[in-house]
């Protein structure tokens, strides 16, 4: 019996003499620099590992942006039949790109669904998640993550079947909607309809395609969903004109680019470049009158596009960064008008998200 | 063990060749691998969690839910807790596996009997239909089950009524629902005192059959009693309940109990997928038996059909119990691809919405973990205990 402990000893010994050789590997953080290239080397997939405060020198090692973007919602994120993405969330990504590498095409866009979105910036899947993300205080305290700021007002509203009568959201007493799991649409839905005394009931699917073929079988009486999505289902069904969008949007949805929390300068270059966007829209900086504007007189002007000051090194980019965004991918008027705007297909007016001084509510800090 | 041929020999005993001490030795050095192992993982992810300002632990289950879920066997409101949303989505999928597995397990042994049938359409019909379906992918079925029951049925405004107060539309049946009165108590008595007579009644003729021979109609007499006295009753006392018939209003029925149609597609996908699996353990087991017992069986006189019960099935359920067992696990598992079409599961409700609401992914994929394994768990057991009283006893 005495052998049995002995050997039972040496066992543990063996074991904590194992543990002790690996332990430098589990351990150490390792420096910075070098991590990346040893983690994407294996399969390329997502490092177990999470880090915080070097996200942007992480990207250029790289030599691209991973950006977490909606699976394929129209004026949005949406890939086309080349798998080229296009949408306000993907150019948005292409801006920062831009900032970073002078060149929009370094961007890998990584599809998500609701569900998964936070789970992968939480992971360090993707850098950055720009994926018509609604901006609510629980999402931003409790994930771990830091919104950059609004790149659209939205709200959420209902499209229903013309047949079926009903004219406004009081006519929605008692009815079924069908909505995609894993969005705030869920809670606006009870909230909205527990505030007015009216019953209903709620299908919540786990993708949005099954979603909408149950609306379209008259599973559903009304498809919920945030109102610039509601101009896209639309246009996805078998006849259009069959539905009626109601004039009722029943809470806010202010969408916006996300980051992981811990790393301050990402975040300054995620809310930054987006700000950029926005003056460059007030300023009247467009990427066909960019390099004109460099002359400019305007101290609001130049100051943005690195004339004065070095704004660019404030944020770990160099001082053409907007102009490398505006060359790229334009203003955020352009960028509005050329995915969701009035000669689309989707046909949004700015509305809301028009510039503070032109009726709408868009309004960015001043550069300076 | 090694005890024995080594026991005179106590003093060379550890040495490295004595192949004892080496097993000992690289058991010990495994364990404590592993245990470091996961003792580094822990560590890191609540180091990591809380460096990164994500919530943990499991207060959030307290915390109002506010959303609403279509489907609830308990009572439950947008006011409700997190922790009553997850009993919510436990019960809808303890529903559905539950009476998944009673018709698969009854489909099943019809399809695997008539697999074997010497009836060439009733064996080549039991043929097609489980080389059908355990050949497509059981989400394909379940997205195929819930269009073609949706699509062909009428929305609630034209539902068809087969009979007085039961509809059918695209909203699911509604059957009037029970309303007990007072004379129920006295009712459900009668019911259950009843069903332990029959039952009583079978054990005793069964113990006398076995003692004297002699043959009780046992089950007529049971079913008898279990029909009749609730019956008299009934005309006694007056009807224990009355119905709750369904109302057409706005956009479907009030009152009335109802099924929905997620829950109708997803038990029949279940059921249909997990059953042709079931049909050919049930083959299998009953070719394990040998013919000659068959032969046995009749060359004594006894009928095909009682052959078949008494005789051969009794034999293959020790080879059908066991693996039938995975395959009732396997259909508790796959009520999770449940999100897919909407039916308000476990996976839905709560790995779905409250961890989208929540954040908290490790807590909660852990508990609907935890709740899997232990349905699982518990399933396993329960069919354990039933092979060992079909599994032959050795003498």
């Amino acid at each position: 019996m005495e052998n049995r402990f002995q050997a039972l000893l040496m066992g543990l010994v063996l074991g904590a003499a194992i543990v002790y050789l690996f332990m430098p590997i589990a351990q150490a953080p390792g420096p910075a620099g070098n991590r990346p290239a040893a983690a994407e080397s294996a399969d390329g997939k997502a490092r177990p590992e999470v880090r915080a405060g070097n996200t942007l020198a992480e990207v250029r090692n790289r030599g691209e942006l991973v950006c977490g973007v909606n699976q394929g919602l129209p004026g949005f994120s949406n890939p086309d039949d080349k798998g080229h993405w296009s949408g306000i969330d993907v150019d948005y990504c292409r801006a920062l790109a831009s900032a970073i590498f002078d060149d929009p095409t370094k961007v890998k866009f990584r599809p998500l669904n609701a569900k998964d979105r936070f789970t992968a910036l939480q992971s360090g899947e993707i850098d950055i998640l720009s994926r018509n993300t609604t901006w609510t205080m629980s999402r931003d305290t409790q994930l771990g993550l830091d919104f950059a700021g609004v790149s659209y007002y939205d709200g959420q509203g209902f499209i229903v079947h013309k047949d079926s009568g009903i004219e406004n959201a009081a006519d929605l007493d008692g009815a079924t909607i069908c909505t995609q799991t894993g969005t705030t649409t869920e809670l606006n839905v009870a909230d909205y309809f527990r505030s007015h005394g009216y019953k209903y009931k709620v299908l919540s699917y786990e993708k949005n395609d099954e979603a909408l073929a149950a609306y379209d079988n008259h599973r559903c009486d009304a498809y919920t969903t945030d109102a610039s999505g509601l101009a896209a289902v639309r246009l996805k069904m078998k006849d259009p004109s069959q539905h009626r969008i109601l004039p009722e949007i029943i809470s806010k949805e202010p969408l916006g680019p996300a980051v992981r929390q811990g790393d301050p300068q990402w975040a300054d270059i995620a809310r930054w470049t987006l700000f950029a966007l926005i003056n460059a829209d007030e300023l009247g900086v467009t990427s066909k009158n960019v390099e004109e504007m460099k002359g400019s007189d305007s101290p609001r002007v130049r100051r943005l596009l690195g004339g004065e000051g070095a704004y660019g090194h404030m944020i770990g980019l160099t001082d053409d960064w907007v102009v490398r965004i505006i060359r790229h991918v334009g203003n955020y008027s352009e960028v509005f008008e050329r995915n969701v705007g009035t000669n689309t297909k989707l046909g949004i007016e700015r509305g809301l998200n028009a510039l503070w001084n032109k009726g709408g509510i868009m309004y960015a800090p001043p550069i300076r | 063990m090694a005890g024995a041929p080594t026991k005179g020999k106590q003093k060379i005993g550890l040495k490295w060749s004595n192949p004892a001490v080496q097993s000992v030795v690289y058991q010990a050095a495994l364990i404590a691998v592993v245990l470091y192992g996961g003792w580094v993982i822990v560590t890191t992810t609540q180091a990591n969690l809380a460096r990164l300002n994500i919530a943990t632990g499991f207060g959030f289950m307290d915390n109002t839910a506010g959303f609403g879920i279509v489907q609830s066997l308990i009572p439950y409101t947008e006011e409700s807790s997190y922790g009553r949303a997850f009993l919510v989505g436990l019960i809808n999928t303890l529903m559905v596996a539950g009476i998944g597995i009673v018709l698969a397990t009854i489909l099943g042994f019809f399809v695997g009997v008539a697999r074997l049938s010497s009836n060439w359409l009733v064996s080549r019909l039991a043929w097609t239909y489980v080389e059908v379906m355990r050949n497509i992918p059981l989400l394909l079925q379940l997205f195929f089950c819930y269009f073609t029951v949706l699509r062909p049925l009428p929305p609630p405004a034209d539902s068809l009524s087969p009979l007085e107060g039961v509809y059918l539309n695209n909203r699911g049946v509604v059957v009037p629902s029970p309303v007990f009165g007072e004379s129920s108590t006295l009712f459900v008595i009668a019911v259950l005192l009843s069903l332990v007579a029959g039952y009583a009644i079978i054990r005793w003729a069964r113990k006398r059959q076995a003692a004297t021979g002699e043959i009780f109609p046992a089950w007529r007499t049971a079913i008898a009693i279990v029909l009749g006295v609730p019956a008299l009753i009934w005309l006694v006392g007056g009807a224990p309940f009355t119905l709750d018939l369904p109302v057409y209003r706005g956009f479907g029925f009030d009152g009335g109990m109802r099924l929905i149609p997620e829950f109708i597609a997803l038990l029949l996908g279940l059921t249909l997928y997990t059953a042709a699996f079931i049909a050919e353990i049930v083959r299998a087991g009953i070719l394990s038996v040998s013919h000659g017992q068959t032969e046995a069986a009749y060359a004594l006189g006894l009928p095909q059909g009682r052959t078949l019960r008494l005789v051969v099935i009794p034999q293959a359920l020790r080879v059908i119990v066991p693996p039938l067992t995975s395959q009732l696990l396997n259909l508790t598992k796959n009520s999770s691809l449940a999100v897919a079409i909407a039916y308000p599961d476990l996976v839905a409700v709560f790995a779905g919405t409250v961890l989208n609401q929540t954040g908290q992914a490790i807590e909660v994929i852990a508990l609907t973990m935890a709740v899997y394994l232990t349905i699982s768990l518990v399933t396993s057991f329960l069919m354990n205990l039933y092979n060992a009283r079909v599994a032959i006893q050795e003498r």
